[in-house]
């Protein structure tokens, strides 16, 4: 044994001998992870997390989140000589005066692009592989969590150097909680601590954003992680692995090793965008002042859709009883991101109610071999894009030479027609697909060579493809559709039926597929 | 395309592929190999650290230096951002270089096990619930329930009491500015009064209520932000024949000058784009339009209503005075507000 090892044996032994913790260690350790690329975003999130942490926590020692105003008199040259808050002031302090100070701005801000990035594309990626099924709704719905969190956590954050830029978007901010019925006015006020900018909003966001959100995503997150460890990661469908076991490197020393260093990687990245990559330049914005604006006013991407939402509203509002209701602001703003955000939450639920399905899944689909999920992923993807290229639309506007009125018209009208026919196309794509998978295991792979049989035709050469490739492209479950009596065993008519009816419809189109091939198929082909 | 079933016969697992070995797992060189690549992904780790510290002592701030492509960059900046990617970026490397090509790897079978109980543990569990809610004899207690549900129901109010003193009640300050009758533009920034004989035709100026003098001890009161938000009126001039208004609002311009609250209707952005061959103004925010020869009507986008119109005539000594306040609350829409 050398001495490394006996100090290591020697700190467990302390430790075991307190708290009886080898037992659970031993079995923690042993615990296996599948791997495949997609498996690393959940990682990103949660290493761009930590470095939101460790940046924010420095910035924190010189920002000073106050509205009070001051004179700048700062290195800045441009600016010196003007009433501004605080905040930022504090702000240009921190990017010209601290050193590192800018680039840890940089590294902060990147890093919260990265992570709303890495958590949409997690969150893609366990729907469309129906990661989300029994046993592992909770997890889904931890997740939904932490992205509308993280969007809030966003908002907040860019608000807080009270730039000309992030002013505009408080105003808005305030304008969208003003416009909720009967108490929106005094929310409004309650919050901002006064009429509009207030003098309190940005030292209560801070609080939110440094203490209060980053506390709530430490307990979320903690949670998220343990359930993943004790529920087991799921794997995708192959030779050896099945509902029962999970195939995969353990803990030590590979794993670990590879995510540690994944970890440095993320983090390393991040620095050097931050180093060459200019992002939220607060300095040639201005300071907030409500009667200004910088035209081509833009949110961080993650709210842009939202944004975008809001821009193609039409004009209405509701005029009544001296009371105002402004549904150009309330349904983009509040009602359209509620609802998909609920349905989101709900979608689990909703497709094992549709497929009847209530058995545990811990074998990964392939989007294809389940085209109604995937359609209906990929229509709330066309329905969100479509609402980020028109939060962009003056920007387009000016950079492809068109009107601001096309484009609105193009977002007004594809915003309904568009999604749908995503729907379609993809549903057609996943078949089309799995035809593809068919024809692959019957026939094998096009090789591309020609060869000229005896009758004189040419033909082209097909490989076969190996036994485990065939087993992987036809492992999965092709579901059946549920069949619902409406009328129960004892010949009454049932209750609901109008609800059994979609049931059926649902679930019939849920189970549309190419049948995938079967043994007795193989065998009768490999008899010619 | 059909539904089908699965009571067919699947192709049958042919179980995992054959484990291949590495190179370094076989070959004394490669691994030798393997062994120094890794210790140069750690030792440029190292560089990247040094750089950092180089930069941080001996790179003055005001030292800018061309990088083709980027163009004039801060030197500190750069060299502290490129070192701190470095040095974290090939501590990553090499880790994963290093658990790629050299650490044992096997791979593990887990075998999982169903989360739900055993139903003996289930019923227990079940029986263990209802004897304990039994046990609080709830139903039997009327008295009890119905008292604890009201001190439950009080008890959720002071919470929200307690935040209360956040800020002031709104009482009238959406439905006020700072615009009185006879109050002067004054032009944003400077603050100096306006002749209407000194605006041209097609000129555009944003105006600020003259703040009076007498401040307590005589002195320049300040504007508060929050007056900032609500007072800005933009103030246009065209050619009166180019009006197409209601007598009304004919009778609220001055020769052809028209003032209109510049915080847009829709969400109260500064609505700062004026098109001089459209005569129409633009919100940079969501793209609402307003159209000014015909009262600021909203010609496109999600505003509804038109931005306010600010009464407006000069004094005796020709300076632009406000008539009258504005005759409805500026800014965006609010439940009570009433927009009849
Ligand atoms: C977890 C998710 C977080 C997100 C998405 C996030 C996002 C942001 C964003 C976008 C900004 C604007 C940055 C800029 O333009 O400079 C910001 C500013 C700031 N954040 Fe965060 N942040 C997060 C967590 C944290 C944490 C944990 C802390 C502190 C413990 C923190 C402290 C700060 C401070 C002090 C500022 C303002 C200073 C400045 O802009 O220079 N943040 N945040
Ligand atoms: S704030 Fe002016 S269009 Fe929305």
């Amino acid at each position: 044994m050398t001495t490394a090892e006996k100090r290591v044996g020697a700190i467990a032994n302390f430790v075991d001998e307190r708290t009886g913790a080898a037992g659970w260690v031993k079995k923690s350790l042993n615990k296996v992870f599948p791997d495949h690329w997609s498996f690393m975003l959940g990682e990103v999130c949660m290493y761009s997390f930590i470095i939101l942490l460790l940046s924010g926590t420095f910035l924190t020692l010189w920002f000073d989140p106050s509205q009070r105003e001051v004179i700048y008199d700062g290195v800045y040259e441009p600016l010196q000589g003007l009433k501004m808050s605080a905040a930022y002031a504090s702000t240009l302090d921190i990017s010209f005066e601290i050193r590192g100070g800018l680039l840890m701005r940089q590294i902060h801000h990147w890093s919260a692009n990265i992570f709303m990035a890495a958590i949409v594309a997690h969150l893609l990626r366990v729907f469309f592989t129906g990661a989300f099924r029994k046993p592992r709704e909770f997890n889904w719905i931890l997740g939904i969590i932490l992205v509308t969190l993280g969007l809030v956590e966003g908002l907040f954050g860019y608000s807080l150097p009270d730039d000309l830029l992030s002013g505009t978007g408080l105003r808005i901010t305030s304008a969208i909680i003003q416009a909720i019925p009967l108490v929106g006015t005094y929310i409004t006020f309650f919050l901002f601590g006064g009429a509009f900018p207030g003098v309190g909003f940005i030292p209560r966001i801070f609080t939110l954003h440094v203490l209060l959100i980053p506390g709530i995503f430490l307990a979320v997150i903690t949670i998220h992680v343990m359930l993943v460890w004790y529920q087991k990661h799921t794997q995708f469908a192959g030779p050896g692995k099945t509902e029962k076991n999970v195939v995969g490197h353990p803990i030590l020393p590979v794993y670990m090793a590879k995510a540690g260093g994944f970890f440095f990687i993320v983090f390393g990245v991040t620095a050097f965008l931050s180093a060459v990559a200019s992002i939220n330049p607060i300095w040639l914005y201005g300071p907030y002042t409500p009667g200004q604006i910088s035209a081509g006013s833009q949110p961080d991407w993650y709210m842009g859709w939202l944004d975008g939402l809001v821009r193609m509203a039409p004009p209405w509002e509701t005029h009544a009883f001296g009371h105002t209701v402004s549904w150009n602001i309330l349904i983009p703003a509040l009602i359209v991101p509620g609802i998909l955000f609920t349905g989101m939450a709900l979608y689990p639920f909703i497709e094992s109610w549709i497929t009847g399905d209530k058995r545990e899944h811990h074998l990964l689909d392939r989007p294809r071999n389940v085209p109604n999920r995937t359609a209906l992923g990929v229509m709330s993807i066309t329905f969100v894009m479509i609402s980020l290229i028109n939060g962009g639309n003056d920007i387009l506007a000016t950079a492809f030479d068109l009107s601001i009125n096309q484009i609105m018209w193009f977002s007004r009208i594809s915003i309904f027609v568009l999604p749908p026919l995503a729907f379609v196309i993809t549903k057609r794509l996943c078949l089309s697909l799995q035809r593809a998978d068919r024809e692959l295991v019957l026939h094998g792979k096009e090789t591309g060579r020609l060869v000229r049989m005896p009758s004189g035709e040419f033909v082209e050469v097909h490989e076969p493809i190996s036994e485990q490739k065939r087993f992987i492209l036809t492992s999965h479950e092709q579901p059946t559709p549920l069949v619902l009596e409406d009328i129960d065993s004892r010949g009454v008519r049932r209750a609901g039926t109008l609800k059994n009816k979609l049931r059926v419809r649902l679930s019939k189109a849920h189970a549309v597929a190419i049948p995938k091939v079967t043994a007795q198929e193989l065998k009768e082909i490999e008899h010619h | 395309m059909r539904t089908v079933s699965n009571e067919i016969e699947s192709i049958k697992d042919p179980g995992p592929a054959p484990h291949v070995l590495r190179a370094a797992d076989v070959n004394p060189r490669s691994e030798k190999r393997a062994e120094q690549q890794v210790a140069i992904l750690f030792a440029l780790s190292g560089v990247g650290s040094l750089l950092l510290i180089y930069s941080y002592v001996f790179i003055a701030n005001d030292v800018f230096i061309f990088i083709p492509v980027m163009g004039n960059q801060h030197a500190q900046q750069l060299g502290l951002g490129i070192g701190m990617a470095m040095s974290l970026f090939f501590l990553g490397m090499a880790a994963i270089h290093w658990a790629k090509t050299l650490m044992s790897e096997t791979e593990v079978v887990n075998h999982r096990h169903e989360f739900r109980s055993s139903d003996e543990d289930r019923e227990d569990f079940i029986k263990t619930v209802k004897e304990g809610v039994a046990g609080v004899q709830l139903g039997r207690r009327k008295l009890i329930k119905r008292s604890m549900a009201a001190s439950i129901g009080l008890f959720a109010l002071p919470p929200v009491l307690l935040l209360r003193d956040l800020g002031p009640l709104p009482k009238k300050q959406l439905e006020t500015t700072n615009w009185k009758s006879g109050t002067r533009l004054v032009t944003d920034p400077g603050d100096r009064p306006i002749l209407a004989s000194d605006l041209e035709v097609g000129s555009v100026v944003q105006v600020l209520p003259a703040i009076a003098e007498s401040g307590e001890k005589g002195e320049h009161p300040e504007r508060l932000l929050s007056d900032i938000a609500k007072d800005p009126v933009l103030l246009i001039r065209l050619r009166p024949e180019d009006f197409n208004l209601t007598p009304e609002k004919l009778a609220m311009t001055h020769e052809g000058i028209i003032a209109f609250s510049k915080i847009c209707s829709h969400m109260g952005c500064a609505v700062a784009l004026y098109e001089q061959t459209t005569k129409h103004l633009l919100c940079p925010c969501h793209q609402s339009t307003f159209d000014v020869t015909r009262g600021a009507k909203v010609i496109f986008g999600p505003a509804a209503r038109p931005l306010p119109q600010l009464d407006i005539t000069i004094d005796a000594e020709g300076y632009l005075i406000a008539r009258a306040p504005f005759s409805e609350s500026v800014g965006p829409s609010y439940w009570e507000r009433n927009s009849q």
